[in-house]
């Protein structure tokens, strides 16, 4: 049963096989099995999700129905929820229990889903390897020895072992598409305004999206279905008319033109992933899809704009954790600048307390033109790289990361060959744009995936491709043996 | 040597808005400490700024009310820096493109022609919470109602040359918000809060000496002295060979002096930089014609046609058109007195202006209200009462909050016009006073006023004054 896709239990669900209450349990009795090992989840939630689960079978039995009614889901620990602790992987926010949902978590629930517990991350967002959070590292499925990615690793490791049927992520610089990457899933980062920011902790405001994670392009849409939409509250959220991301999914590919910017695959790419892609270019090709060479020339800019403009932003969204009003506050502080200082030092880990430093300086005066105003500029030419591009495909496509997971610790200690694990994905967030990672191969028994990346608001499109690709390949199927 | 005075302001006006710049919570004075505060003013982690469109209108009508130019594109930024009662760490304003930019506005100082004031730009911002120090034995408490409220910042050009000038910009910018009812102009509560940029410089030089800028203003009268106190001091500083340091002075009215605050040393680099949790604000040309057609008619208007309509003085047009409440008074009450404008305005600017600074009371907390104050009027215009005699009767009106009418009907104090029963007492007063007859009749023409005096006396004060004088006359030279 736990291998089975969210619309393969929608459907034992509907039919009455399985209850709410037993899928949750199932699921709740796998946490509780290999959280040890894994560290996947911060907190789980075993009262409120039988509470939920038994008013979904309520809501079942009367003949009610929707697309995820009584279906079990874990959220990144990035998203507020109201009486279950929202830690954002840091001892700042440890004590920290929201007296309010996230605007995707009250949607899940109106929907009925049932969420098991929050997913362990880098802390407040801020890594690509899950390592910096306060509660530990994740562990990959796949090797324990190695990283999930992050910073939604706990989302994607966890619904790689299939201790969650989907989990929602958050992706500033490729968070979600990255871990889906290194775990074997699928993962969808919406174009930004896509999915309403309120209640999501906020990162750099700017390139912050939500998104679902799943082990499908399929159950992708699904969730996004249910997290996409105006938010009133969140004043960069657009206001499209709904859209029904299943519906194109079974669209035939012919005719379609998929570019290969050249950036994409040059030097610095492991050779299994650059061997992976070419098979998946050939499948793709056999489904009638056209290939075109193209390219991104600012590309190489994007990691160094990136650790500018995120930072800049993420040095004053965490100015409100000051020790004053809620989350961590130091002992004893002997007056406000001791408290400034020791509850912030104590309450930040070194990757955020970085960032927040480096942001400091490229917004303070005489350095605010030379940097972050210039990193802004640059990202408006990367944005119309793809503009430009757009002309001429319809989709572009490449790989996910450089190379699979990595090391635990392999990274760490050295800051920039960590940020380049993102050199494909940040590129995507700096222009706002959809994009997709989706298992593709092997490489010494770690997964590899490809990233597609489409205009802004075709959602749609990336999901058919993906789909299509699913219904012909089984890397999305393959789960880790020790978590069978 | 002959030192100038150069000063300029910046005025922050809280904005009579329902709810909060950038939140649904209640913006009213006086709640219980952090009862209108919600997730939004506290900062917690997740939540998001709206804006509120209400303040966008507010700041607009200034800007119009001003002939500034209307900023079609603003932007709100983060001012980054850490206090207390400052939940996010970081205030929304807004830096490089604010909503109103360059306009100007005329004051006067001792009816001299108008001088033009320069207003470089008016923009939007959030509100801090208060920090409250006291009961809390050594540490700080937060109140964070206010976080939030929006205001609107109006920032002049340094174009005053005195106190006298600065105070008459900011009563200018106090009465002109309130006639647009953007702001309830109340400074004990903190509505309208002013700060002064001062320097001094040699008569004749162009460069700008050091400024500094006085904070904790919280009434004209005291921003007139700071100014002069901080005059004062630079001047003394420069005299004795010594520099002005430029930095933030806080002003003690207690002990009438400025105090420094912080010098530009310590002060914040505020890394402004644009929100991206909030999208420029487009405004287009119909949202601005719609706005313009809210604003009521301008105190310089009004005054001019106070001028030419009633025909009133320039001081008296000062006076009436000082506060919209007062001009609207003002014409509630002419209309009810028939038209009376010139003893309206005298009875408006002495009697009840005279009462009301008595007991510390405004306007609209008048016992009598204006068409009451109009009715009086028309009683005295239509001979139904002296001028005297209104005087008492409001005195009741004060007191009681009754009609003119009724107290007059209630106490018998209708004038006396009846001829024959004026004639029967100066018939009996000339008789009881032969020796004042002959006085007068020797040509000491004062004695008339003690005939008047007795009759008026005789009458208790209700007899008409004109009719008195005119028999006396008649009967005593016979």
């Amino acid at each position: 049963m736990y291998r089975k896709t969210l619309s393969e239990l929608a459907a034992e669900l509907q039919k009455g096989q399985i209850s709410s209450l037993e899928l949750t349990r199932l699921f709740l009795d796998r946490i509780e099995a290999s959280n040890t090992t894994l560290n996947a989840f911060i907190s789980v939630d075993r009262e409120g999700a039988e509470q939920a689960a038994k008013v979904a079978d309520a809501r079942l039995t009367q003949g009610q129905t929707g697309p995820l009614l009584g279906l079990p889901l874990a959220h990144k620990d990035i998203f507020c929820t109201e009486g279950v602790k929202t830690s954002c992987g840091s001892r700042m926010l440890d004590n920290f229990i929201s007296p309010y949902d996230a605007s995707v978590v009250a949607r899940f629930k109106t929907a009925g889903a049932v969420m098991l517990g929050k997913t362990n991350m880098d802390e407040f967002a801020m890594g690509s390897s899950n390592e910096t959070s306060w509660y530990g590292a994740v562990k990959n499925p796949w090797d324990n020895t190695c990283v999930p990615g992050g910073s939604s690793g706990g989302s994607a490791a966890a619904v790689s072992a299939r201790l969650t049927p989907v989990a929602t992520g958050t992706d500033t610089g490729g968070s979600i598409r990255q871990p889906a990457a290194l775990c074997g899933i699928t993962g969808l980062k919406p174009t930004y305004g896509r999915v309403s920011r309120y209640g999501m902790i906020a990162f750099a405001s700017s390139l912050d999206q939500a998104g679902p994670m799943a082990q499908t392009a399929e159950d992708c849409a699904r969730l996004l279905n249910v997290m996409a939409g105006f938010d009133e509250r969140d004043s960069t959220s657009i206001d499209n008319t709904p859209e029904d991301f299943t519906a194109a999914l079974e669209q035939s590919l012919a005719g379609m033109t998929i570019g290969l910017p050249v950036e994409y695959f040059q030097e610095g790419i492991h050779a299994n992933v650059a061997q992976s892609l070419d098979t998946a270019i050939d499948e793709l090709g056999k489904l009638g899809v056209q290939f075109k060479e193209i390219s991104l020339p600012n590309q190489h800019l994007a990691v160094p704009v990136y650790y500018v403009v995120a930072p800049a932003e993420c040095s004053s969204n965490l100015s409100r954790y000051d020790g004053v009003r809620f989350g961590y506050r130091c002992e004893n502080p002997i007056d406000l600048e001791d408290m400034y200082k020791r509850s912030r030092g104590e309450g930040f880990g070194n990757e955020v307390k970085r960032r927040i430093m480096i942001g400091t300086y490229v917004l303070s005066a005489g350095y605010y033109d030379a940097y972050y105003l210039k990193a802004q500029q640059i990202r408006h030419l990367i944005s119309d790289d793809f503009k430009k591009a757009f002309d001429q495909v319809d989709l572009i496509m490449g790989p996910t990361t450089p190379e699979p997971a990595f090391k635990l610790g392999a990274k760490s200690k050295d800051p920039v060959s960590m940020y380049l694990n993102d050199i494909y994905t940040i590129s995507a967030n700096l222009a706002g744009l959809p994009g997709i990672s989706v298992p593709c191969g092997f490489a010494d028994g770690l997964p590899i995936g490809l990233q597609m990346i489409a205009p802004a608001f075709m959602e749609s499109r990336l999901l058919n491709i993906a789909h299509k690709y699913q219904q012909v390949t089984d890397w999305h199927k393959r789960m880790p043996a020790d978590y069978e | 040597m002959q030192w100038e005075t150069v000063i300029g302001l910046e005025i922050h006006t809280q904005l009579a808005t329902n709810s909060k710049i950038f939140s649904g919570a209640s913006t009213a004075f006086g709640a219980e400490p952090n009862t209108q505060a919600c997730a939004v003013d506290l900062g917690l982690p997740g939540v998001l700024p709206v804006l509120n469109q209400e303040a966008v209108k507010m700041a607009v009508k200034f800007g119009l009310a001003v002939n500034a130019e209307i900023g079609m594109r603003s932007i709100f930024a983060r001012k980054n820096y850490f206090y207390p009662d400052l939940p996010k760490g970081y205030q929304i304003s807004q830096f490089e493109l604010p909503i109103v930019g360059k306009g100007s506005i005329d004051i006067r100082v001792d009816v001299a022609e108008p001088k033009r004031i320069a207003i470089t730009r008016a923009h939007l911002e959030e509100d801090a919470g208060k920090s409250l120090h006291e009961d809390f034995h050594g540490m700080t408490g937060i109140d964070l109602n206010r976080a939030g409220t929006p205001l609107l910042e109006i920032v002049s050009e340094p174009d005053m040359r005195s106190a006298k000038e600065a105070v008459a910009y900011a009563r200018k910018i106090h009465s002109l918000v309130q006639y647009l009812q953007i702001c309830d102009g109340n400074m004990q509560e903190g509505s309208f809060r002013v700060d002064a940029n001062v320097s001094v410089r040699l008569r004749g030089e162009d460069a700008l000496g050091t400024r500094t800028e006085i904070k904790n203003v919280n009434s004209f009268r005291f921003l007139e002295r700071a100014i002069n106190f901080e005059v004062e001091r630079q001047i003394d500083v420069l005299e004795a060979g010594g520099k002005v340091v430029q930095e933030t002075r806080l002003y003690d009215a207690d002990l009438d002096e400025t105090r420094s605050m912080r010098t530009k040393e310590e002060a914040n680099d505020y890394r402004y930089f644009p929100d991206p949790d909030l999208l420029p604000v487009e405004l287009d040309d119909a949202f601005i014609a719609q706005i313009q057609t809210t604003l009521p008619e301008l105190p310089d208007a009004k005054r001019q046609r106070f001028m030419a309509d009633y025909a009133l003085q320039e001081t008296d047009a000062d006076l009436l058109t000082a506060s919209r409440e007062m001009a609207d008074y003002f014409e509630s009450a002419v209309k009810t007195s028939g038209g009376q404008a010139k003893l309206v305005s005298n009875w408006l600017t002495t009697e009840l202006t005279g009462r009301l600074n008595k007991e510390d009371k405004s306007l609209g907390e008048s016992p009598v209200a204006a068409i009451q104050l109009g009715e009086l009027v028309r009683r005295i215009a239509d001979n139904t009462i002296s001028g005297k005699i209104a005087k008492q009767v409001f005195d009741v009106m004060w007191q009681s909050g009754e009609s003119p009418d009724e107290i007059i009907e209630a106490q018998g104090l209708k004038q006396i016009t009846d001829e024959g029963a004026i004639e029967a007492m100066v018939d009996e007063v000339i008789a009881a006073n032969p020796e004042q007859v002959e006085q007068f009749k020797a040509g000491k023409a004062k004695v008339m006023g003690f005939f008047v005096g007795q009759v008026m006396k005789a009458s208790k004060g209700k007899a008409n004054p004109q009719q008195i004088n005119a028999l006396l006359n008649a009967k005593l030279k016979e």
